[in-house]
């Protein structure tokens, strides 16, 4: 069984890793959308500097969503999804860790990013470290609320837009606390409890998302 | 491990259609059958029902061991079937040996029995190449290496022989007899008649 886990494990790292042209295109999507920030607000400093947090965020948030279509689309096209379900390991486990590969492949590298990001925008560098925290922490919580919404909209045409539509209000939580946390480290408030209602959601969503994409791949699958 | 595989009023309908009802038939060890019909009959609507995927309008599917003691399905399916179709779950941007090596290792496989699927279905050339590259043959030889790769004792195939070579039907007949022979069984949906004594099951609204 461990062979079984590994083995799946591997190959869906190396899908996640060329799936929608990989991290680098999700980091240069992250990159781009923040770049488009100074340009519609104008290149004043101090009014950059105040929603820098916030706005990288939200950025991180919808980079997150990019290559979420294919998570479970590309195995259903072609079968694989009816071969992992006669496989040792129930669906449950099999949907976590293709979530898991995505986060690692995906939501890592992005999060390795919002440091940067949020800098250049005009944060202070002395949050780096809270922000790469929040900005993996939040990941995982969008890899798999992200998750339930690409296994709900299998067989449905557009998916990737109605992923989108599905799964953005559930990501408000993560932003709300993510952004939250940075920027009351920031501004010498009390942090912790932000960043510890990020980590509970985040949590809560990789514990219980898994049920409910094997339900909805199931669902699709019959 | 599955030996023994019973189907009892079966009804499947797919969408608002029906496609049959009341349909049974049971299969013990060492045995095939091949389902026929025309298209759209259901055969493989049947297939992906004993294969746990298609949830049954009536009717149920049972498997027993080899002793005759009905074991729980779910287990039956993650242990002892294989289930081969159209969509033969092989990514086209992956190799050939890390698609076998990966569905070997989750079907439960190991290193000797992959060794001999490579050998028997003749692969080693082909296990550099990308999934995309190979032939419409070459890529079913490389989803029915699976059948040989992890032994499983129920065998489920949708049209196994279409897209092979005369040679290569002639090889796969004696794979699939040498399955039986070892107390196999084979479930398949066929257009042309299985080079194998098999029984013959009409699918489809009488």
């Amino acid at each position: 069984m461990t062979a079984a886990l590994a083995a799946l494990l591997r190959r869906e790292l190396a899908l996640a890793w060329g799936r929608g042209g990989g991290p680098l295109f999700a980091c240069a999507f992250y990159v781009g959308l923040a770049t488009l920030l100074p340009l519609a607000e104008g290149p004043t400093p101090q009014k950059l500097a105040a929603i820098a947090t916030g706005a990288a965020f939200a950025a991180l948030a919808l980079s997150s969503l990019l290559s979420l279509e294919r998570l479970f689309e590309r195995d259903y096209d072609d079968g694989a999804l009816d071969l992992l379900t006669l496989g040792p390991l129930p669906l449950e486990a099999v949907t976590a860790i293709k979530c898991l590969a995505q986060w690692l492949a995906n939501g890592v590298p992005l999060a390795l990013a919002a440091p940067i990001v949020s800098i250049a925008l005009g944060a202070e560098p002395r949050l780096w470290l809270i922000s790469l925290v929040a900005s993996l922490g939040g990941g995982l919580g969008f890899t798999f609320v992200g998750g339930i919404g690409a296994a709900l909209v299998l067989g449905a045409r557009r998916g990737g837009l109605l992923i989108a539509v599905v799964v953005l209000p559930l990501f408000a939580p993560p932003v709300i606390f993510g952004a939250g946390a940075v920027e009351a480290f920031g501004a010498g408030l009390e942090w912790k409890p932000a960043l510890a209602f990020l980590l509970a959601y985040s949590l809560a969503a990789a514990g219980l998302a898994p049920i409910a994409m094997a339900a909805a791949c199931r669902n699709a699958l019959s | 491990m599955i030996g023994g595989l019973d189907v009892e009023g079966l009804t499947l309908a797919r969408g608002e259609r029906q496609l049959f009802e009341g349909f049974g038939f049971s299969l013990g060890r060492g045995e095939a059958a091949a389902l026929t019909g025309a298209n759209g009959a259901g055969k493989t609507s049947l297939l992906r029902a004993v294969a746990g995927l298609l949830r049954p309008e009536a009717g149920r599917v049972q498997f027993q061991d080899v002793a005759g003691v009905e074991i729980e399905a779910d287990l039956a399916r993650a242990q002892g079937l294989h289930l081969l179709g159209h969509h033969d779950g092989l990514k086209s941007t992956r190799t050939a040996g890390e698609e076998l090596r990966f569905w070997t290792r989750w079907l439960g496989g190991d290193a000797p029995s992959l060794a001999k699927a490579i050998d028997v279905l003749q692969l080693d050339l082909l296990l550099a190449l990308e999934v995309r590259k190979l032939s419409a043959g070459q890529r079913r030889r490389l989803a029915l290496a699976r059948l040989i790769a992890a032994p499983r004792p129920l065998w489920l195939l949708d049209e196994p022989m279409a897209p092979l070579d005369l040679e290569r039907r002639a090889l796969f007949g004696a794979l699939m007899q040498g399955h039986l022979d070892g107390g196999g069984m084979i479930l398949a949906a066929v257009h042309d008649a299985l080079p194998i004594p098999a029984r013959d099951l009409k699918v489809g609204l009488a």
